[in-house]
């Protein structure tokens, strides 16, 4: 009989629903796709549908379904916070109870009733492992690894922030735990919301403005210095403890005591959508340095723990790619692999497999060298005749190119034009990333490329950084560090060969933006430092010459391999840039549908769903009511 | 039942009997009044509840 476990991640953020076969990854997918609410939170009804449709199989047919966390355990940490902090904290325990006394506190009834509307006539076996053990086992049971320490860091699961394991054949056994409210997620969290950006998504900004900060200026080691010595004491093994006079998370409704915050930095918050100054790039910087001390650190103290030479790690703290590169540049271990759904989406595939491994005890199937994600591949697929409905609707005009070799041939010229292509096929990411089946594609060495697509495509901060994605034969003759990223994971640097130098001391060249009260601020606003060219393939080159790359390989990426091939032949570059098939606040697009309206609603020149190329110029004009505004985030 | 059942059960295993009367309290409380109140999360907080 097959073992077949549904997982489940709901109610806070990032919901999601995963499916393994007897160990096997079948189908993953984040509800945010499907009811196109960024980072939905609901009971992931449509994934649910989904994943079992993926598998053929009905809801009895399941033996066990497994939910990311424990709520009793989470509701005992928020009793005993308010406790701990009384009368403080009232207000948010008058918000919270009500969620917690109405639904969260009978989760396994509610469970079972959303369940009985997915078609369950039985009670089929409920698991519920810990959060970061959700986290944990989504970072070990796929890596392509025998045994290895297992790092996972996010803001908060029931008590544990981050947590140190060892994973070796189907055991994992949890070996330090750092616990709220003392965690590294939640301070990267409160600098997401000092510096103007939503807590939760605004994370991936902060890491983005960051290298806009000037290392070496006054300001950003004295901002440096105060996040060390009065907000946070980074102890030697990377463990933490937090200031708690500074942060509002743990009672109140807001992650920063503000008023301390703007005494002890001598700036005010940053609002929302307002300018971005030097003063903010540069604490975007201290705290991204201070977040990669205490990661490396963590790290270490795995490495000394576990003594393996192998590394995995998951949380949402294990998607800042930056700090990722830190923990690879200091040489500590041999071997590192990161879940790329490392968020608490991917915590719905770490449940089923620990439910699977640790709760029924069946064995775990790995193959050394090549991890089970299947490029992350996991989501739905759709076929020519739902492209063609979709036409039909909407009475869309496409050209067909039955043939790859004709297709990637008339889109790499259309890229190659300078063009920006919507590249659609087969299935869908499981994670945040698009990994080139949901993605906008563009030549990243046009200098503009990088504000044009932000501002006319995206929708979004002109500052933001654009990822390559490189034939995986040929990243090391772009960059420094050439090893297999599939998952756009790392950072790594543009080669110096294809750098321009730098205007020296950029800073002195902006002089004219200088104010004269301010001396030692002298550089640069944010977007004259954007229009810097910083190498000859700008669009997709940091500030700092880091690149977040994606390699892309020719077994795992077979069409978009093609595409940059043949992008290649054309122009003797070997790499595109890659980035999300959506505009800003909106969930990356899921069907062909999806594709097609995002395309129509920005200026975008060609989409490509499967064999099918829709040139802006020949479709009919949207109607009004079709234009759609997301939520920013 | 179940419900009652699995938090002594939690309780227990726990050590955290200490919890109980506020756990009472607050279902009492929620009888009475939290359920007609809204479930909506603060929006600029990280969801830790």
């Amino acid at each position: 009989m097959r073992n077949i476990i549904l997982g489940i991640s709901a109610f806070y953020h990032d919901s999601a629903a995963a499916l393994i076969i007897d160990g096997r990854i079948i189908a993953a997918a984040q509800e945010e796709r499907f009811t196109r609410i960024k980072q939905d939170a609901a009971f992931p009804v449509q994934a649910i549908k989904y994943v079992l449709s993926e598998a053929g199989v009905s809801f009895d047919e399941l033996t066990a379904v497994a939910f990311y966390d424990k709520p009793l355990l989470k509701f005992e940490r928020l009793l005993e916070t308010y406790h701990a902090f009384v009368p403080r904290g009232w207000r948010s325990f008058i918000k919270a109870m009500p969620v917690w006394m109405k639904e969260k506190i009978f989760m396994k009834k509610m469970l079972r009733k959303e369940f009985r509307a997915l078609g369950a006539t039985k009670n089929t076996p409920l698991y519920f492992p810990e959060h970061h053990l959700s986290h944990a086992a989504s970072a070990f049971y796929p890596s392509p690894y025998e045994n290895a320490a297992i790092l996972t860091v996010d803001g908060v699961g029931e008590w544990a922030t981050t947590t140190i394991s060892y994973g070796r054949g189907r055991d994992i056994k949890i070996l330090r735990e750092l616990r709220f409210p003392h965690s590294p997620g939640l301070l990267y969290a409160a600098f997401t919301y000092f510096l103007g950006f939503k807590v939760n998504s605004g994370e991936y900004k902060l890491m983005g403005l960051s290298p806009y900060g000037i290392a070496d200026d006054p300001q950003t080691v004295s901002f440096r210095e105060k996040i060390l010595t009065t907000l946070v004491d980074i102890r030697s093994d990377g463990s933490i403890l937090l200031n708690m006079d500074y942060f509002d998370f743990a009672t109140g409704l807001k992650m920063t005591v503000t008023p301390l915050w703007e005494a002890l930095f001598g700036i005010s918050r940053r609002e929302p959508e307002s300018e971005i100054t030097t003063a903010h790039m540069n604490l975007a910087l201290a705290i991204q340095q201070v977040t990669e001390e205490i990661v490396v650190a963590l790290a270490r103290t795995a490495s000394e723990i576990t003594g393996s030479t192998n590394l995995v790690m998951a949380g949402g703290v294990a998607l800042n790619c930056v700090a990722n590169r830190k923990i690879k540049d200091a040489d500590i271990f041999k071997n590192i692999w990161i879940q790329p759904a490392a968020g608490d989406a991917g915590g719905s595939l770490g449940a089923a497999y620990a439910a699977y491994h640790i709760g029924m005890e069946q064995e775990r199937i790995y193959f050394p060298g090549d991890d089970a994600m299947q490029g992350s591949f996991l989501g739905p697929a759709y076929s020519d005749v739902e492209v063609k409905q979709m036409m039909a609707r909407y009475a869309a005009v496409a050209a067909h190119y039955p043939d790859i070799t004709a297709l990637t041939e008339r889109v790499s010229a259309y890229l190659a034009a300078g063009k920006i292509v919507g590249w659609f096929q087969d299935r869908m990411e499981f994670g945040p990333r698009a990994l080139g089946n949901r993605s906008i594609l563009a030549d990243p060495r046009q200098p503009d490329m990088q504000q044009q697509l932000n501002l006319k495509i995206k929708f979004r901060e002109g500052f933001r950084p654009f990822a390559p994605a490189v034939l995986a034969e040929d990243a090391h003759l772009y960059f420094k560090d050439a090893a297999a990223s599939p998952y756009m994971l790392f950072t790594t640097t543009v080669k110096s060969e294809w750098r321009i130098a730098p205007v020296k001391n950029a800073a002195a060249s902006f002089a004219a933006t200088v104010e004269e009260s301010e001396p030692e601020l002298s550089v640069a606003s944010i977007y004259e430092r954007l229009q810097q060219e910083r190498s000859a393939i700008p669009a997709v080159t940091h500030l700092d010459h880091s690149a977040r790359i994606q390699t892309v390989h020719r077994t795992l990426h077979p069409k978009l391999w093609a595409l940059i091939n043949s992008f290649k032949k054309l122009t003797g570059c070997s790499l595109l840039i890659n980035t999300s098939f959506n505009v800003r606040g909106e969930p990356v697009v899921n069907t062909p549908e999806d594709a097609w309206l995002a395309f129509m609603r920005t200026e975008m020149d060609y989409v490509v769903i499967g064999n099918y190329v829709f040139e802006k110029s020949r479709q009919p004009t949207l109607p009004k009511e079709l234009f759609k505004s997301f939520e920013m985030d | 039942m179940e419900f009652l059942h699995e938090l002594l059960y939690f309780l227990k295993t726990r050590k955290k009997f200490w919890l109980l009367p506020l756990i009472i309290m607050l279902l009492i409380l929620a009888s009475l009044v939290a359920l007609t109140s809204a479930s909506a999360l603060a929006p600029f907080i990280y969801a830790i509840f």
